[in-house]
This record gives C-alpha cells, structure tokens and sequence, in this order.
C-alpha cells in the first residue's frame, strides 16, 4: 500500500505503511513512540530515542514554513513529462519536515523561503493505481480527491 | 617518526569522458600500468588491490572480481569500497587501514567508472536516489535538484550566491585548460555561464559536473618500502571520515556539510596541522555551491564567507589558498568511483612538483575533500612531502 505515496511510488514494505492509507482519507500522520512519547515526521517504527519497536499515528496539521526549495527542469526517469516542476521541503510546526510538490494556491513568483504555508493531502485515483500524497498550499487550504471518473463497464473495483 | 607511516609511491590517470570504446577493466588497466611505471614497481609488488566504482552503473555484477582478473592479479586480495561519490578516497582509507594495521606492505587503489553507457534520465534517477527514497525520492528528487535547495538556503541566509557560483565555474574551467585528462579543456567566462540551461533553480549547466568515464590509482606502500623507490615519496600525513544522514529532512542547516567539517577536524589533528597550512586543495565541486560550502567546512573561511573568497580569486591558482588545479570535478569529468582517487593522484603531482602548468609552485602540504551523495558520507587526507 505504500506504493501508492509520492508522485511516483517507490518504496512498498515499510512498517509504516498504514501511512498512505490514512493519506488517503485525507489525514498527515506522525508517529508517537508508545514508550517514550517522542514524535517523528516522516513517521518512523522504530523508535530513533529510546529503540522501541511500537508506535501509534498521530494526526498532524501539516502547518509550517517552507525551508527551501527548487524548480527542476532536469527530470529523472518517470518525471520526464512533468517538467518543470518545483519542490519544496517544508519545516513543519509540529516537527520534523517534509519534501514535496507546490500546489496549485501558490504561483512560482509567490514563492519564499520563510512564507507559511500547509501540507495539504491529495489523493488521485484518476490513475492506473491509486496515488496519495501531499502538496505545499496556502495555509487554511483544504484536502482534494481526485474522483476515478469513469470506471469501464465490467472494470468495477 | 612513526614507523608505520603510509606513503603513495605511484599514481596513474587515464583522461576523463567518454570512453566509449573502452571496458571499465581496460581503463583500471590503463590506471594500474602507468602507477605501476611511476613507482618503478611490478604487478608482483602488489598484495592487495582496493577497487573503488559504483556498482549501480555496470552491468558486471561484483566489479572488483572482473577488474583484478583483467589485471592479471587474480588469486591475491581484492575488494570493493563504495561510498557513492566518495568511494575513491574510502578505498584510500582502507588500503591505508590494511598497511597500518601490518597486514599488507603495498597495496594498489583503482577507483574506475563507465557511466556514459547510461541515459542521462537515468543517471538523474539514480543519482537522485542517493537521497531518501521513501520520503523523497517519490516526488522526482535529483542530485542537482538536492544541491540546489542548499545553494537557496545559502542565498536565504547570506545573500545573492550566483557571483559566487560562476566564479567556481569559470576558475574551475580555466584550470581544466590546462589538464591534459580533463573532460572539458576549455575556458569559459561568466557570461556563458549564466546562460547556460537551468537545471535545478538556481544551477545551471555550468554549476554541474559532468557524468563521465574513467580511472584513476595509486599505490600505497609502508614506509620503509615507500623510501627504497625511485620517486619521492608523499606521505598521508592526516586522514579522516564521517558520515550523515540520507535525509535532507533531517539536517541541522542547509548551508554546510557536518561530515566534512567532522572529517576535516579528524585529517587536521592525525597531521598536527591546520587549515592555514594547506597550500593546495582538491575539493568535492560536484555542484558549484558545494565547492563553496567546501571552503567553509575546511577552515579555509569562516561560515558565510566562502561566496566571498571564490569571488575573491583566493582560490585560483596563485591566490591564498588554490583549489581544484586540475579543473575539479565541473572541468575534469565525474565518473564517481574514480573521482577520490583522481583527487589524491592531483595533489601528488602537485607535492611533487610535477604538475606542469597548472604547477602550484611550492606545495608542500595539500589536501582532498571527496564527498559521497549529499554529504551522507566525507572522506579528508591531507598529505605532504619532506624537505
């Protein structure tokens, strides 16, 4: 199931898996070390403080400041036809930060390091496979879901 | 003086660029023949041989096998280092552990790499995978794109950057002039440079190195066999490692490398020197904005002011403290696994005083600064000659 985060999905087993899955329902997730309460984002399982293995999700806002940030016209394999297009690692308040895509709220000129902004989750299953993840919008933006249109007749999921 | 001091006896270079009539083994051999020469050693002088590639970039599985049979070496020690970008000067290092710790008395270091064989989409792709995968790489991640978000954080916090990104490039290229192995001999000025294509905002073309084809070796000897050969010996005076994180998401700052300023403190002290004391430097310009992060984790200034000391001149030969005579990485080509090994092979000539033109006059004491992907790992040696 973790196929199904990032652009182009590229990892599948990770014990953190159920990310994707609550991505989809429209919530970021943290993880919380059950031991010793630290928090991380990206979640991890295995916890980087005390060792322990158990974790619970906690939902994140997704608020913070983007940190940095570049256009890229120089794609790798499977981003070719999507250049160019800009990346942005966000500081998020709740800790930790993410690396993502801009939104569409916010125009390339309107770009700063410093600004506020909010990971926001998307979720598309307009494609071959369904695909969740984040992108970098106006705070106070809200989740998208980019609805299978039309199903094929006898293709019904 | 230390009885198991390490010397590098013999170096050997093949040009840089596309070799595409060449095997990744013909070019260690083309290394190996020339180090060998320049030692006065043979092949039977060698009791292990350290192979520093990449292994992503090959279709032979398990290089090191391949290129220590086509040596005509196989039955003695071979292994491969990897360490991405700096896996030449990680092979440095362990040939360096096994004469230090008795086991061998001379042992060869081939760092070789064929990387023109693939599709730049694909070299981008795998590049871009030395960063996180799981988090990162899924939103199309690059390596450039990765120095990129340095060079903005840099210009956030210290101001416009680009001056200083050209002038690495254009001292870079003029020193490539004038190495006869590297991949672009050819001068350029600023203005070409800031025309150039966008890669990853704010690099250009001409702020990244190229992927290329290549071998470089030296030979390693224990001391007393360093000193009953011909050349002069130069000796590893300090060498040190460290590593950081693959992620980006999890870095203090974006405007240094912590394991190269923790690999240099390391080089400095084994050597009892400082920065103030190098003469000469080959540093890890695989991006221009690297190169100036490199003086800053070097000592070579203090933090934020290494824009200033490019735009300077500092660093061209002839300044305070010249960096990259033979071109560095932008001029001389990248094939990566070669790349350490082809830094160490500069300052030897250098300490030598053999590097013709591009001759720093008077070196005595150098250093290189090879770094693997994003500064997850940093090698640092500083060598030197006797009077």
């Amino acid at each position: 199931m973790f196929r199904w985060f990032g652009h182009v999905g590229q990892v599948n087993a990770t014990r953190v898996a159920g990310f994707a899955q609550h991505l989809r329902d429209g919530r970021i997730m943290a993880s919380a070390c059950t031991a010793c309460g630290a928090h991380s984002f990206p979640p991890r399982a295995d916890c980087a403080r005390c060792m322990s293995g158990e974790f619970k999700f906690v939902e994140i806002k997704g608020d913070g400041r983007l940190f940095t940030y570049t256009r890229i016209a120089a794609a790798p394999s499977g981003f070719e036809h999507d250049t160019p297009y800009t990346l942005g690692v966000v500081e998020l308040e709740s800790g930790g930060r993410a690396l993502a895509w801009f939104g569409t709220s916010i125009p390339e000129e309107g770009i700063h390091i410093g600004m506020a902004v909010q990971l926001v989750p998307l979720v598309d299953e307009e494609r071959e496979e369904i695909h969740v993840e984040y992108r970098i919008e106006r705070p106070g933006a809200t989740w998208t879901r980019v609805p299978r249109t039309a199903v094929p007749e006898g293709n019904a999921p | 003086m230390n009885a198991d001091r390490v010397g590098i006896v013999g170096v050997g270079h093949t040009s840089f660029g596309r070799h595409a009539e060449s095997s990744v083994q013909e070019l260690a051999f083309d290394a190996l023949r020339v180090a060998l020469a320049d030692a006065g050693l043979t092949r039977d002088d060698l009791d292990a041989t350290v192979i520093a590639a990449v292994p992503e970039y090959h279709r032979q599985r398990s290089i090191a096998g391949v290129v220590q049979e086509y040596l005509g070496l196989a039955g003695r020690p071979t292994w491969l280092t990897e360490a991405a970008c700096a896996s030449g000067s990680a092979a440095v290092r362990t040939a360096w552990l096994a004469i230090r710790s008795g086991e061998h008395d001379v042992v060869a270091v081939i760092g070789c790499q064929k990387m023109t064989d693939l599709p730049t989409a694909d070299i981008l792709g795998l590049m871009g995978r030395v960063g996180d995968v799981q988090w990162e790489a899924g939103f199309g991640t690059t390596f450039p794109g990765y120095y990129a978000m340095f060079a903005q954080r840099y210009a956030h916090e210290y101001g416009d950057v680009r001056p200083s990104l050209t002038a690495v490039a254009v001292k870079n290229h003029e020193n490539g002039a004038l190495n006869p192995h590297a991949m672009f001999k050819k001068a350029v000025d600023a203005a070409k440079v800031e025309a150039s294509d966008e890669v990853a905002s704010p690099l250009r073309v001409f702020d990244c190195c190229a992927n290329a084809d290549g071998a470089a070796c030296v030979i390693l000897a224990r001391e007393d066999r360093a000193r009953a050969l011909p050349a002069r010996p130069v000796w590893i005076a300090g060498l040190g490692a460290a590593s950081d994180t693959m992620s980006v998401l999890t870095r203090e700052n974006l405007t240094s490398l912590p394991a190269a300023r923790r690999a240099a403190r390391e080089a400095y002290a084994m050597a009892g020197l400082g920065p103030t004391d190098v003469q000469v430097a080959e540093v890890h310009d695989c991006f221009t904005i690297a190169e100036i992060l490199a003086y800053e984790d070097l000592g070579f200034c203090e933090p934020g002011a290494g824009a200033r000391l490019a735009v300077d001149g500092a660093t061209r030969r002839g300044g305070r403290i010249p960096v990259n005579p033979d071109g560095g990485l932008k001029a001389k080509g990248h094939p990566i696994g070669a790349t350490g090994v082809s830094m160490t092979h500069e300052i030897v000539k250098q300490l030598r005083g053999e590097a013709g033109p591009r001759q720093v006059q008077g070196a005595r004491v150098g250093l290189t600064h090879n770094v693997g992907g994003i500064g997850q790992y940093c090698f640092v040696q500083v060598l030197m000659v006797e009077d």
